[in-house]
């Protein structure tokens, strides 16, 4: 006779990508844990009436913004500060690309020394940590209202952003052409001219329009600090309550980054 | 006769002026932009004496100020954490309506894609000055603007991984008989999830950084402080606020890398 063991029944448990079960409940405690924290910090002492009587202001608003205003005076100030938006990114995108190709090679662990990488590192991280209003008004105070301290902030963030992708790239490059062109007895600069650069060419460009349609979003908003552009005259609108400019304004904006965003989809197809 | 010898050139002639022409236009642009703008070399050289000036003005960090932005600081974490809260669960009904194979009908697809494209044209700081005018100074118009900033990011990038997925998958549920629901839930959310949990952490990052400027016109978080400060001149309190800025954006982008390598 065969005596009947009793196998103890195990059931099939889906994997987890936590350490095991507990570690999975217990984040999902403490993330909701800080969730309730947070909305009660946002949410304590603000009452239901506060958000209906905001969507009511919100209907007068929009009420008080159409039709947007089309004098033909307002029109042409609100053009004239929309060409110094596009002209602050564009002189911006150059000063910052410039800058940034020194940053980028020396951010290339194949290329350089351990402290050249590291003080390269810092810049990038630096620069993307600080959000391009925070550089701006600082700037403001620094330089004075204008196109000035604009085109300085949008030239700081812009080093951060290209040389962190660039410098991607020029870690992937292919070691093997460079070894090629020393190999002809080429001197160092002759190397980076010809082994170097051709190879990320066609990248340079595509980031370059890139970051050029970032900065024409950024020129477009950093006058609300006071440093240039339209964010200015959007700014003396909104806080002389003249909502129906605000709307052209707001009109001008988005017609400008929306085409902005197109050119740079149609050059970036184009170049890579 | 002689040989006629043919030198190797990487572009004919017609992509050489192409690109010739391409970089003239960019330089001449760039160069017309300054005159537009009036600039002067001198203006960049007084530059790094200002900032050098500015540094020397900031230093040292203004420490004993340090325990009043805890309170901010903290209030700027809530914001970016509700808001991307908020935009999660909005965004998920908005990447369904702009994905084409998704989407009900024609219309709704064009529904879908407007919102995405008016919620990401719009800068957040934008979208607070609006609300702070709605629902008043301070905190809740500032979550609300990361919020609405943030369901077009979600709902364009969500969209396009549902536009990706496997249709066989959805075809095997709803031939078990589910219903849409259903087939929804089991069928194509599985598929996406680890985007979902990616793109939210990612954005959560993008939103601390966001939420730190929000104060500049009012709309709550440290930037009400950053703003006083920048206002009066007090250099060595501006600096121990940037100080603690970097120090959680840095942190926050940490968290959100690790978490994403897992959530993948």
């Amino acid at each position: 006779m065969v005596a009947e063991t009793e196998q103890p029944r195990s059931t099939w448990h889906r994997p987890t990508t936590f350490y095991d079960h507990r570690v999975k409940w217990g984040i999902y405690v403490a993330l909701a844990a800080f969730l309730a924290w947070s909305l009660w910090g946002i949410l304590a002492g603000v009452g239901l009436s506060r958000f209906t009587e905001g969507l009511g202001y919100g209907v007068t608003l929009l009420q008080t913004m159409y039709p947007p205003r089309t004098e033909a005076g307002d029109l042409v100030r609100l053009g004239d500060r929309l060409l110094e938006s596009v002209a602050m990114a564009m002189v911006a995108t150059a000063i910052g690309v410039t800058i940034s190709i020194p940053v980028a090679f020396g951010a290339a662990q194949n290329l350089v020394s351990r402290p050249i990488y590291l003080l390269s590192r810092a810049i990038i991280s630096i620069s993307r940590a600080i959000d391009g209003l925070i550089v701006a008004i600082i700037a403001v105070m620094a330089f004075g209202f204008g196109p000035l301290a604009g085109i300085i902030a949008i030239s700081f963030k812009t080093v951060g952003f290209f040389s962190k992708l660039l410098s991607e790239d020029v870690e992937d490059i292919n070691m093997g052409s460079i070894e090629s062109v020393e190999s002809t007895g080429a001197s160092r600069f002759q190397t980076l001219v010809y082994g170097v650069v051709p190879q990320i060419v066609p990248r340079f460009v595509g980031l370059t329009v890139y970051r050029w349609d970032i900065n024409i979003r950024a020129s477009a908003i950093i006058g609300i600090v006071g440093a240039g552009g339209i964010g200015q005259l959007l700014m003396t609108a909104y806080s002389r309550y003249e909502f129906d400019y605000v709307a052209s304004i707001l009109l001008g904006i988005i017609l400008v980054v929306l085409l902005a965003e197109y050119v740079s989809a149609v050059v970036r197809r184009r170049v890579q | 006769m002689s040989v006629e010898s043919v030198t190797w050139e990487r572009h004919d002639r017609r992509s050489r002026l192409l690109r010739f022409a391409f970089a003239l236009g960019g330089l001449i642009v760039v160069l017309a932009s300054w005159q537009y703008l009036e600039l002067d070399l001198r203006d960049f050289g007084g530059a790094t004496a200002a900032f050098a000036d500015l540094a020397t003005r900031m230093f040292p960090p203004h420490l004993e100020y340090a325990p009043e932005i805890v309170a901010p600081l903290i209030e700027t974490i809530h914001i970016a954490a509700v808001g991307t809260m908020a935009a999660f669960a909005l965004s998920i009904p908005v990447a369904y309506l702009s994905a084409e194979n998704l989407t009900p009908n024609r219309l709704t697809y064009a529904l879908g894609k407007v919102i995405v494209t008016v919620s990401r044209s719009v800068h957040t700081i934008i979208w607070a000055l609006v609300f702070v005018i709605m629902f008043g100074p301070g905190a809740l118009a500032g979550t609300i603007a990361i919020a609405v900033r943030s369901v077009g990011f979600l709902g364009k990038l969500l969209g396009e991984e549902l536009e990706e997925i496997d249709a066989g998958q959805q075809e095997a549920i709803s031939s078990t008989g589910a219903n849409r629901f259903k087939t929804l839930l089991y069928g194509v959310f599985p598929q996406i999830k680890p985007a979902v949990v990616g793109l939210t952490i990612y954005r959560w990052d993008i939103n601390v950084r966001g939420a730190t400027i929000l104060g500049f016109v009012g709309a709550g978080g440290i930037g009400v402080h950053l703003y006083t400060a920048v206002d009066s001149f007090a250099w060595r309190t501006v600096a121990i606020i940037v100080l603690a800025i970097l120090f959680v954006v840095i942190l926050s982008e940490g968290v959100s890398a690790y978490a994403r390598t897992k959530a993948q």
